[in-house]
Order: structure tokens, then sequence, then C-alpha cells
């Protein structure tokens, strides 16, 4: 396990990407490298158009950087995989299919009997016994990213990429969410790389946050929230990693 | 006596200035009965003061339906009507949705296949019947082959269209878990364009029971279409062309209900709530 532990899960490694856009060329992503331990949770925090959902992109393998690479365990990303799910802002989970056959989108080579044991505990664990034959159109916003979140875990990744996975929700969903979230990955330890906007919701999530400056999106700073969950959000060490934090994005909070 | 139009006129106006204060469910169904109560009123005074003595009123049309209701005719020449827009409707619907899906799906096919698509799209159905006939003579092969062709072109534009609105987040999903082949068109292609596929089966039915009618009219020997030639042919006989356009227009919304009972699955019902 140790030595497993020491080499870093992810690595990404001088990622640059730009985007022609009417004969103009957008520098979105200069330089990045990072290292993500495996079991680590790591939040992308930056503002909007800096690049930090194109890095996902790439990472999830949607996307190719136009120089740099990104490593797996040591091999090179050049596509998805499903041992790698992403789960997405705006809902990627089937309204054609019940709850049911979205969680069981990815076990479709399991034996019967497995894969419906699997589909079962998922839908347990994220909360959504009961709603097994329904369509996502008939469920609320939140419990559509309960099935987006189940059908990753259903398939036990290594990985799992979140981009902005909570932002259509209400604000009470989202720290409903967030902590659904902290309680699946204190159980399952999957490495989880985080993409948000929000300062608190990095705060309440990350092991670290990585801070992106805006275009072209270059690391700002890695900031380590050394707080144990569940975390005291009126703590003086939250407040000081928030004020960091606000300072590493540039703008004054005290509105 | 006062004639029965004047005495409808009054009902009609006074159905649809009550209908209201009526509950809405009641109204929904009030206010357009009160307006065909009106349309039927001025049919009739517009034969009493604008038509000639050839256009048929309500009540000779009511009775020219029930006349032709009546004999084996009708029957005869609707099942025709229907056999061949069935055939040609359903040989397009299995050509038109795998080729519509395989277009949508593949960017080098679509550059191949669109612009012919688009230029042989423009061509009535109806320029085609001299073809048809040539080709398959005068009977159920060369309405089959025209309804085939009506009802093909809106149903292949409309899956190519279904299949190229398919949303990045679920293309991307289903390579995120993997699927290629013919599951991922039966998992994430097929269900995912099926909503606006039915709308296109919609309107392409529709098109087809436009087009045998008028195909029928100038190229066929039995038919709706045909029953409406025949009987103007026959001495002039508008009140059983009137009755037949009335059978043609029933016969075209059942269509449509049945078509219509497809959006209801739960498969698909996604595709029209949202909008």
């Amino acid at each position: 396990m140790s030595s497993q532990s020491n080499r870093p899960k992810v690595v990404f490694e001088r990622i640059s990407k730009s985007f022609l856009k009417r004969e103009e060329t957008l520098q979105v992503l200069d330089d990045i490298n990072l290292e993500v331990a495996d079991g680590e949770f790591v939040c992308l925090l930056g503002p909007s158009g800096c690049g930090k959902s194109t890095l996902l992109n790439i990472v999830g393998g949607f996307e190719k950087a136009d120089s740099g690479r990104v490593t797996i365990d040591g091999e090179e990303v050049t596509g998805p995989s499903s041992r790698r799910i992403f789960v997405f802002q705006e809902y990627g989970i089937f309204p054609w299919a019940s709850v049911w056959d979205n969680v069981a989108l990815g076990l479709r080579d399991r034996p019967e009997s497995e894969r419906r044991r699997l589909v079962q505990d998922t839908i347990d664990m994220v909360g959504l016994s009961g709603f097994e034959r329904s369509y996502p159109m008939e469920l609320s916003g939140g419990m559509k990213q309960r099935v987006e979140v189940a059908r990753a875990l259903a398939v036990s990744p290594d990985v799992i990429y979140m981009d902005e996975p909570f932002g259509a929700l209400d604000s009470l969903t989202r720290l409903t969410m967030r902590s659904e979230i902290i309680r699946i990955w204190e159980q399952e330890k999957k490495t989880i790389l985080f993409v948000t906007h929000d300062v608190d919701e990095s705060i309440q999530l990350a092991d670290r946050v990585v801070v992106l400056s805006s275009r072209p999106g270059r690391i700002a700073d890695i900031v380590e929230v050394g707080m144990q969950h569940p975390r005291d959000l009126g703590s003086p060490e939250y407040g000081r990693i928030k004020n960091r934090l606000y300072e590493l994005l540039g703008v004054n909070h005290s509105v | 006596m006062i004639p029965w139009h004047y005495i409808l006129t009054v009902l009609a106006i006074g159905l649809f200035v009550c209908s209201g204060r009526l509950p809405a469910r009641i109204e929904r169904f009030i206010l357009p009965i009160s307006i065909g109560l009106l349309g039927l009123a001025a049919w009739q005074f517009a034969c009493d003061f604008v038509f000639d003595e050839y256009t048929p009123t309500p009540g000779q049309t009511a009775s020219a339906f029930l006349e032709i209701v009546g004999s084996n005719r009708l029957w005869s020449d609707s099942i025709a009507s229907l056999y061949r827009v069935t055939w040609g409707f359903f040989l397009a619907v299995g050509l038109g949705i795998p080729l519509g899906l395989w277009v949508g799906w593949s960017a080098r096919t679509f550059t191949a296949l669109n612009p012919i698509i688009q230029g042989l799209r423009p061509i009535s159905p109806i320029a085609w019947i001299p073809f048809a006939i040539l080709w398959f003579n005068i009977g159920d092969g060369a309405g089959i082959y025209l309804i085939f062709y009506a009802s093909f072109f809106p149903i292949l534009v409309g899956t190519i269209a279904a299949v190229r609105n398919i949303s990045l987040v679920h293309q991307r999903s289903a390579r995120n878990f993997g699927l290629t082949g013919v599951e991922l068109f039966r998992r994430v292609v097929l269900p995912a364009a099926m909503p606006q596929i039915i709308t296109s089966l919609r309107i392409a039915l529709g098109v087809a029971w436009l087009v045998i009618v008028a195909a029928e009219m100038v190229g066929m020997a039995s038919g709706l279409g045909y029953l409406i030639n025949d009987a103007r042919n026959m001495g002039n006989r508008y009140d059983l062309v009137a009755a037949t356009m009335l059978v043609i227009g029933g016969i075209g919304i059942v269509l449509d209900l049945l078509i219509r009972r497809l959006e209801n699955f739960d498969e698909v019902r996604w595709g029209y709530e949202r909008r």
C-alpha cells in the first residue's frame, strides 16, 4: 500500500491548450504541472473561463492538450476509460432510461446476479432506494445528480472527475450533496478531481485546492486544507484558508 | 319557419360568449365547438348568397355522406388508400430510420450524402407520378412508391437532425462507459433521437395522407382520391366530392391520433415535456 500511495495517481506534465476563436488564438491553459495522490480529493478552483473545465476534459480524455501529457498510474491518457468516470454539470444521465438502467450502464458485462447486487447497493448508497423504476424527468435536480454519482460509483472507478456537479442545484441541496460526497469518498477512498468556482465548496471538500489564475490558466498556488471532516465552517482555520483563496483569485470578498 | 342556420348562428354565438364563464376544462370543448358550429352556419349562408348551385350545402353533403357510407365503394376505396399508405409508410420507416441514424452519426457519410438528400427532397412526390406509373403501372405499386418517396424524406431528414442534436454530455457519457457499435446505437443514439424521430413520423404520415389523395386523383383507378375524381366526372356530384373530403379528413385525424400514442412511452416523454 505505502509504495503505491507514494507514487502519484494522476500526473499533469506541462499541459498547454489554446482554442482558435474567430481567427484569434485564445490560450486557456499554460504549462500546468500537478500531481494527485491516490485517494486524494483535489479541487480545481478558478474564475469562469480560466480553463479548469478544459483541464478536466483533458484528463478525462475528451479533449487533447496542445502540448504536455497526463499520465494515470504511469500510463498516458489517450481517451476516456471506464476506469475513470466523469460526472457532468448538466446531467449526463440518460433521460430515456430508468434510474436502475442508468446506474447499470457501466455493468453490462457483469454476470446478472452481480450486476443486480451492485446496482442495488449503489442506489442504496446514494439514498435513492425506492426510485429504481423512476425516470430522471420525475426526479429533482439533486436526485438526478445522485443518479449520476451512483452511475459512476457502480463501476468502482479509480478516479472520478466532477465538473461543477452541484452547480445547477439550489444552495441547500448543494450543501447536502457535499456532505454526501464526502461520506461516500471516505467510504470508497476514490481519487476525486473536482472542478468548481465556489471557494466555500472547495474548502469544504478538498484535501488540496489548486487555484488557477484567469486566462491563460496557470496554477497560482496550491492550498492544503488540513481540516478534519466534518469541517467547522466557523473556525479560524476555515476563515484563514478562505481569505488566502480569495486573495489568490484576486477578489475582495468583504462586500 | 326560421331556417336552421339562423338558429345555429345565434346558438353558436351564445355558446361562444357563455364559454368564457365556464370552468376551463369545459371551455376547452365548448369554445372550439362554438366556432365549428359557426363555420357550419357560415357554409350554409355562403350557399344561400355566394356560391353557385353546384356547391353542395351542409345538408346535401350530409345526405351524400350517408349515401357513400352505405355503399361498398367508400370502404373499398378507403382500404385501397390506407393499404398504399401503410406499405409506403412502413417501407420509408424501415429504410429512413436506419439510414438516418447512420448518416446522422457518421460525419463522413453526412458529407457524402447530405447534398444529394437536400437535392432530391424538394422534388414533389406528385412530380414522380409519370415515372411511378411507367415503372409500376397504374395500381398499388405506383401508389406505394409515391407514398414511400413522400414519407421517406421527412423521416430521413428528421432522424439525421435528431442524431446530430444528441447532447455532448450524452455522447461523452457513452464514450466514458465504453459503449461502441450496436450497443452504442441501441442504448444511446436511437433512444436519444427517438422523440424527434417520432415527430418526423407524424409529419411523414401527414404528408403521406395528403399525397395519396393527389396521386389517386391523377394516376390511379381506386382509392379516395379516385373516388373524388370519379364523383366529379360522373355528373358533377360535388356533394359526393365534399362527403369524401370529410372522410379523408376524418381518417387523417385518426392516423395522427394513432401515431401520437407513440409519444406517451416513458422512454420518449422526456423529449416533449421539457420544451
